[in-house]
């Protein structure tokens, strides 16, 4: 390995048959190169996917109501459901173990929202103070309503970037100032912002009492909305929150007198049970990669096992002639295969160093939806080269021997 | 320098002596490129004896043979067999290398040996870049560069013009006049007797053994 006479040799012959060599390296560099974008896409899905999630929280469980389909306990279907504030609390008490963040809401019906005269078309919301961290907001400004804005059903208002941004235009300061809303002032208290986005700012939220109070709500919840405390593992998570949701469901069901199988009544979205089918479906999809990534090296391995079966084919007069001089059948099959573990390892590298200098330089810049950041693991990357390596000199190495082992007279007599 | 003493073919015994320049001929299919591998070790005899330089050479692996090969035998081919992507001097060293004699001293060798067959100029070019007796010449200087026992000849002139042959003939026998034995395999009756012994072969037997009074080739050229 470290025969320097050999090395001068090998770079002899690589110089004077630059495109059979070319041609190997081309093959392997594109093999590794084709197979560390696609695992690093992969990779990107997954980021994509895990950011598209973590704006919002990611164990959070709504609930919400529709008319019953079926007949129940002699009551008849399509009687509408209307989840009410013993419910919120019932839950809130019986759960409080698994429970973190909790909230409903009531959609204020026919809301005008007005400031100084003008006229702005946003929907208000009562809300829980836990609704901020079930929504994934944050603050930019202010507060948002807490426990004693409900308690004392207060007139304040929690407003977002958005808003603040189309009614004050950035030059006025919102906290303190009023906004009319159905004929009755509510002082701004806070400016939220939403994780998941702009689309989600579109909304103007007051305390749930005040909601209910104030706009003849009685006790009136449209949804329910909870986070549960985290725990260890991601599957304990998800086997938590569906026995959670489960229970929940059952004693709304049966609160409501609504039949247990009846679908449409009672809707519990779990985002958990959504992560796990998403994380399924991406496991999946980073199978295929792999598959692809494999079939490419193998299609690789084989594109360098045809190119040494050739090379030994064409070199056959000359290991003849070598033998002829006196060069013993290792020193062929050790140059051979010399040459074609130089040749792969560099255009492996090559391949390499091309994909996640590539990935390295544009992948930071990749903002298409569930595709961010794409990257790939170093180790993963740098096996695959050495595979290839291997693999290109294992391929080698049956041509190589039996060249170097065949008489020197069929040798010399191969045209 | 040592005797050669064989039984080859169906019952073939010479023994030629050092400095000898011996042809052997016959027409086609009579077993003489065969006894000529199997002098040059590529071959192997089914039975009979076979010794070299004192050195008797039976059950060769290819290891061994490859050490033989390189240690006391030249060859020079009908069809030349340089290396195309070589240029000559590199082909010259070529043996050396196969001897882990380092680079520089191969390359003074091998020049040495273009010098003494009339091609130091062409050192640098690329057998295609040759004549058909040039490359011969460089092909000689191959054989004789790793100072082989003996140099074995399987047809050196097949493939040249008879200008070029007589060339390539005086070549050898100038190498010839320096001591060095060679073994010259031809169907050709005038290059058969340029050499100083013709051994004539028929049917895988010596029906003739002679020694001859050697024409120069230097009067043709």
């Amino acid at each position: 390995m470290f025969d320097i006479e050999r090395w001068q040799e090998i770079f002899d012959t690589i110089r004077k048959n630059k495109l059979r060599t070319f041609l190997t390296g081309l093959s392997v560099a594109s093999g590794i190169f084709i197979l560390v974008i696609l695992l690093g896409f992969g990779q990107g899905m997954q980021n994509g996917i895990a950011q598209e999630f973590e704006e919002d929280a990611s164990n959070r469980i709504i609930v919400w109501t529709q008319v019953t389909t079926k007949e129940h306990k002699g009551l008849n279907p399509g009687r509408p459901i209307q989840i009410r504030n013993e419910n919120y609390d019932f839950i809130e008490s019986k759960f409080s173990e698994v429970l973190k963040d909790k909230s409903a809401n009531l959609f204020v019906s026919n809301a005008q929202v007005n400031y100084k005269k003008e006229s702005v078309g946003y929907s208000v919301q009562g809300v829980h103070d836990g609704f901020q961290f079930v929504e994934n907001q944050y603050m930019s400004q202010g507060r948002y309503i807490n426990y004693h804005d409900h308690k004392n059903v207060s007139k304040v208002a929690v407003i977002s970037n958005v808003i603040k941004r189309e009614i004050f235009k950035n030059s006025e300061d919102p906290l303190n100032e009023y906004l009319d809303i159905s004929g009755i002032k509510f002082k701004i208290i806070g400016v939220y912002g939403d994780m998941g986005g702009e689309r989600e700012e579109e909304r103007i939220f007051i305390p749930m009492s005040t909601a209910q109070r104030v706009f003849n709500g009685s006790d009136k919840i449209n949804n329910l909305y909870y986070t549960l405390q985290p725990v260890e593992n991601f599957d304990q998570a998800v086997a938590e929150s569906m026995r959670f949701s489960n229970d929940m469901k059952r004693y709304l069901q049966d609160a409501h007198t609504v039949a247990p199988d009846d679908l449409s009544a009672i809707n519990v979205f779990n985002t958990l049970e959504e992560v796990k089918r998403f994380f399924t479906l991406m496991n999946g999809i980073k199978l295929f990669f792999w598959f692809v990534g494999i079939c490419t090296i193998i299609a690789g391995v084989v594109g360098v096992s045809n190119i040494m079966l050739i090379v030994v084919k064409e070199r056959t007069r000359e290991i003849g002639v070598r033998k002829a001089l006196g060069a013993k059948p290792w020193s062929i099959v050790g140059m051979i295969l010399h040459e074609s573990i130089f040749v792969t390892a560099i255009s492996g590298f090559v391949g390499l160093i091309f994909s996640m200098g590539l990935l390295e330089l544009l992948g930071p810049y990749i903002e298409v939806d569930y595709i961010v950041n794409p990257s790939v693991n170093f180790n993963v990357a740098i096996s695959t080269v050495f595979v290839l390596i291997f693999a290109g000199a294992a391929a080698g190495f049956f041509p190589a021997w039996r060249a170097a082992n065949i008489h020197v007279i069929d040798a010399l007599r191969d045209e | 320098m040592g005797s050669n003493s064989l039984h080859v073919l169906k019952g073939i015994n010479f023994t030629a002596e050092s400095g000898e320049l011996v042809a052997i001929m016959g027409s086609s299919g009579s077993g003489k490129s065969t006894l000529l591998n199997i002098l040059g070790m590529l071959d192997e005899a089914d039975s009979g004896e076979y010794t070299l330089d004192g050195v008797p050479i039976k059950n060769l692996n290819e290891t061994k043979a490859a050490k033989y090969r390189n240690k006391f035998l030249g060859f020079v081919f009908q069809s030349f067999n340089l290396i195309n992507y070589k240029s000559a001097l590199e082909n010259v060293a070529l043996p050396l290398y196969y001897q882990r004699i380092p680079r520089k001293e191969r390359q003074e060798r091998a020049m040495k040996y273009l010098e003494q067959v009339g091609l130091k100029e062409w050192a640098t070019h690329l057998p295609n870049e040759l004549s058909g007796g040039q490359k011969q010449r460089v092909a000689i200087a191959r054989a004789m560069a790793a100072e082989p026992k003996v140099l074995l000849a399987d047809e050196p002139t097949g493939a040249l013009d008879s200008t070029t042959s007589y060339e390539v003939m005086d070549l050898l026998q100038k190498i010839n006049d320096l001591g060095n034995t060679i073994l010259v395999v031809t169907h050709e009756n005038d290059i058969a007797h340029m050499c100083k012994r013709i051994i004539y072969l028929k049917d895988g037997v010596i029906v003739k053994d002679e020694k001859v009074k050697q024409v120069r080739a230097s009067e043709y050229v």
